[in-house]
């Protein structure tokens, strides 16, 4: 009923909002909307789209269709939405990555400029995390360690591109202390030799480390956040801990391709504040370790400003890197 | 007896009416998808996944294992009866199981590969019951180097599977770890040979390749010829196996089961190699090794085996740890987290009925195929009296949509088509796909942890010898090369000592 009400509530708020495209607005959306992720079925990305879409359709009154297509780290897919009719029947669902794209591949078949906000889902925080015989326990003991002479301590990555990767080298940046970034196909196999203890770091979002924390069977030195968070809540940030600043969460976001009508963006960032609100959806990504963002950040407005800000901090992190 | 007490919570859960039924229509489902060629259990189970949101979890991850494992029952049926592999197990499979159907005995094939398939299960679920936490941590201490020294070993041994030349299967296998290095490179980021097509920075898809140098080309193969015309063979004298043909699939059958359900606990690359090995070992130990590559029944039996019993214990790591090793159990991962549930050391004790539920489904799953399957060889052995007018395009099509449907890329279809004709090419040339396509699926692991392997020792090549259990894999390795290198170098002996009296 009360979701009803919200839901009646977003509609005419969109309705309100609408200034013109009166007709695109009375329409929309009169079939199945398509969301696009860009990586395999089943990954963290995915559950984020599946869970947001579930919730989306039942406001948006249409089957809301995931569509996973992966390859070239996310750009093809990415790159296809871009190219796709601006008429908000097909929406990409990614995350931080896709502000890594122009740096890191240089054929990307899309300008970045083809892609036009529909608003921010959620910041999965990151943990960085240790073996658990590593001779540290805290983050200022292990930048001691990380600046002994001749030491370069190992730190699994997802591959290039991977936040887990981004998060190293900002690590590497904001110490001046050089580690041997060791990348996996993925998040799984680089936990299995942190646990294994044949790498010393990885710095990896809560879906994939919290677990791990919990049963004792790895090490967390600090949680990438401003603020501590609900599911860990014994673990410092890294900022409180010495290493002022520093800050990166894998935020999710909505797109859709450029050109698509101001009311129909309009409306479907209603529905995405509107299932930011599910308790269903509230209670999954607590699971993940995260939290739907406030509803005046799934705005076109807010991911605008924040998709700037992150892409210029990546691209000149990326290219310091290099 | 806590093991007792947990299987019968497991079982009053498996039993449900509720889930019983998801069971059988996530094993009949899996069936379907795996015996229709390139359409696999991912595909299947990205589109089911939606429809899992409303089940209980336990009901949920039931169906959606129902579809994994019964995808590796079914993925035979097309390997053996149209050379048509879904994947790298089932790619054994079509080695001497197509042969066997050209020969008429397409009924034994599938029904050794039923009843192999059942056994291993079978034995495999338990293993999971028993001893799933102990397993995990074997699975923990393989590193890269482990995991280099196996591959190098897999490979040496994989040279059984070919029965010409030698050399050509050498060759063969350094064509597919060439083929293994297209696409980005995961160190640097580089693009390596991806000619500019983003498509391949991901590198090459392996269903085309299989699709390709296996199906495609063994239709190229048949149509040049109008009387040699082979698939759609009609004569089928026997559907089930007889008594001299159920004592020669035991053995294979054991042994498959043993090697499977060992390498599938390794979440590095380990249920790769289970079929590979488990042809390679019963080539080397039968009696006929001439027969291997014309129709040898402990070539289906052995592999299948072992293929699933490997997928069954491919669940410990994923269960026990969290890690998933191989794309299907990513994708179950998936399943879990939708639910709500992270999957990890605590799964078993704070979701008890989760745990002991999907392991006694799995036996019921198992009992369910086997029942489903036996009738259905019948079924599919008069599939190939099709005509092959009908049958050659259907399969085609069938193809090109399993492959367009893994990533919704065109062009992973237009990769079949070249590699049909590079396929057809070896095939006039004398060459089997086979070892290119072990050679494909393990270049990318062997570098992978060669590479890593170095990365972490800074460098020092020591690492795999310094470590006890690569070194031990490293010289069985040693031995298989000098064992296989002596009667070539005694023969050069005598030579070099004949023309000495001479």
């Amino acid at each position: 009923m009360i979701r009803h009400m919200i839901a009646t509530a977003a509609m005419l708020a969109a309705l309100a909002a609408s200034t013109h495209n009166a007709a695109a607005q009375d329409t929309f959306p009169s079939k199945p909307v398509t969301i696009l992720v860009p990586a395999a079925a089943g990954g963290p990305s995915d559950t984020v789209a599946r869970l947001v879409g579930q919730a989306m359709s039942a406001n948006l009154g249409q089957q809301v269709l995931i569509e996973n297509k992966g390859g070239a780290g996310g750009s093809l897919g990415t790159g296809q939405v871009a190219k796709a009719a601006p008429d908000g029947y097909t929406l990409l669902l990614y995350h931080i990555g896709v502000s890594t794209f122009a740096a890191l591949y240089p054929a990307l078949p899309y300008k970045p400029s083809e892609l036009t906000s529909v608003g921010l889902v959620t910041e999965v925080p990151m943990t960085l995390v240790g073996r658990s015989d590593l001779k540290a326990n805290t983050i200022a003991e292990l930048l001691a360690l990380m600046k002994q002479p001749g030491t370069s301590l190992t730190i699994g990555t997802a591959g290039v591109g991977a936040v887990s990767h981004l998060c190293a080298q900002m690590l590497e940046q904001a110490t001046g202390a050089k580690l041997t970034k060791v990348p996996y196909p993925g998040s799984g196999p680089a936990m299995t030799d942190l646990i294994g203890k044949r790498i010393d770091l990885m710095c990896d979002q809560t879906t994939n480390t919290t677990n791990q924390i919990k049963a004792g069977e790895i090490k967390a030195f600090g949680v990438t956040t401003p603020k501590r968070i609900a599911i860990l809540p014994d673990v410092p940030t890294v900022d409180e801990s010495g290493l002022k600043g520093f800050e990166i969460t894998a935020w999710h976001a909505v797109w859709a391709p450029k050109g698509t009508p101001e009311a129909v963006r309009v409306r479907l960032s209603q529905a995405l504040q509107v299932a930011l609100k599910d308790p269903v959806v509230i209670e999954r990504f607590a699971a993940l370790g995260t939290v739907p963002v406030e509803p005046t950040e799934a705005t076109p407005a807010a991911l605008d400003t924040h998709f700037k800000a992150e892409t210029a901090r990546l691209e000149a992190l990326l290219k310091t890197a290099n | 007896m806590d093991l007792l007490s947990n299987l019968a919570l497991g079982f009053e859960t498996a039993f449900s009416p509720v889930n019983i039924i998801w069971c059988f229509v996530g094993v009949l489902l899996g069936t379907l998808v795996g015996v229709l060629p390139g359409i696999g259990p991912t595909a299947t189970i990205a589109m089911l996944l939606p429809i899992t949101f409303t089940f209980s979890p336990v009901t949920a991850l039931i169906m959606l294992s129902g579809i994994y494992y019964g995808a590796q029952y079914g993925g035979s049926t097309t390997a053996i009866l149209i050379n048509l592999p879904g994947e790298s197990s089932s790619a054994v499979t079509a080695v001497d199981g197509y042969q066997m159907a050209r020969r008429g005995r397409a009924g034994q094939a599938l029904a050794t590969a039923a009843l192999g398939s059942f056994f291993a299960g079978s034995v495999a679920t338990l293993l999971l019951a028993m001893a799933a936490p102990p397993l995990a941590s074997v699975a923990i201490r393989f590193g890269s180097p482990e995991y280099f020294a196996l591959i190098v070993v897999g490979l040496l041994v994989s040279i059984s599977l070919a029965h010409g030349s030698m050399l050509k299967a050498l060759g063969m296998i350094v064509l597919g770890l060439v083929l293994a290095t297209v696409g980005q490179d995961a160190y640097t980021g580089t693009p390596r040979f991806t000619l500019g097509q983003l498509e391949l920075y991901g590198g090459i898809n392996f269903v085309s390749i299989a699709v390709g140098v296996f199906g495609v080309a063994e239709i190229f193969r048949n149509l040049e010829d109008e009387r040699g015309r082979e698939v759609g063979v009609k004569h089928v004298t026997h559907l089930w196996l007889s008594r001299e043909e159920f004592r020669r699939i035991a053995a294979p059958v054991m042994r498959g089961t043993a090697l499977g359900s060992i390498l599938g606990i390794l979440p590095g690359g380990g249920h790769v190699l289970a079929s590979f090995a488990s042809y390679a070992v019963e080539k080397k130990s039968s009696k006929h090794p001439e027969e291997f590559g014309h129709g040898a029944i402990e070539g289906v039996a052995g592999p299948e085996s072992a293929n699933n019993a490997a997928a069954q214990t491919s669940f410990i790591p994923l269960l026990t740890l969290g890690i998933p090793a191989h794309p299907v159990m990513a994708l179950i991962l998936g399943a879990f987290i939708l639910q709500g549930i992270v999957p990890g050391p605590k799964v078993i004790s704070s979701q008890p009925e989760l745990f002991w539920g999907i392991v006694a489904s799995m036996w019921i799953g198992n009992v369910m195929l086997v029942i489903l399957n036996l009738p259905l060889i019948g079924v599919w052995v008069k599939l190939l009296s099709v005509p092959y007018r009908a049958l050659f395009p259907a399969i085609v099509t069938f193809a090109a949509i399993g492959c367009y449907s893994i990533n919704n890329n065109p062009f992973d279809v237009y990769a079949v088509i070249v590699f049909g004709v590079l396929g057809y090419a070896l095939i006039r040339c004398g060459c089997e796909p086979a070892p290119l396509l072990l050679g494909f699926v393990l270049g990318g692991l062997l570098e992978e942890h060669l590479r890593r392997a170095l990365i972490i020792a800074h460098g020092d090549p020591m690492v795999f010898i310094q470590n006890p259990i690569s070194a031990v894999l490293l010289a069985v390795g040693v031995i298989i090369l000098v064992v296989a290198a002596l009667p070539s170098i005694r023969g050069k002996r005598d030579e070099v000592f004949a023309e000495d009296e001479g």
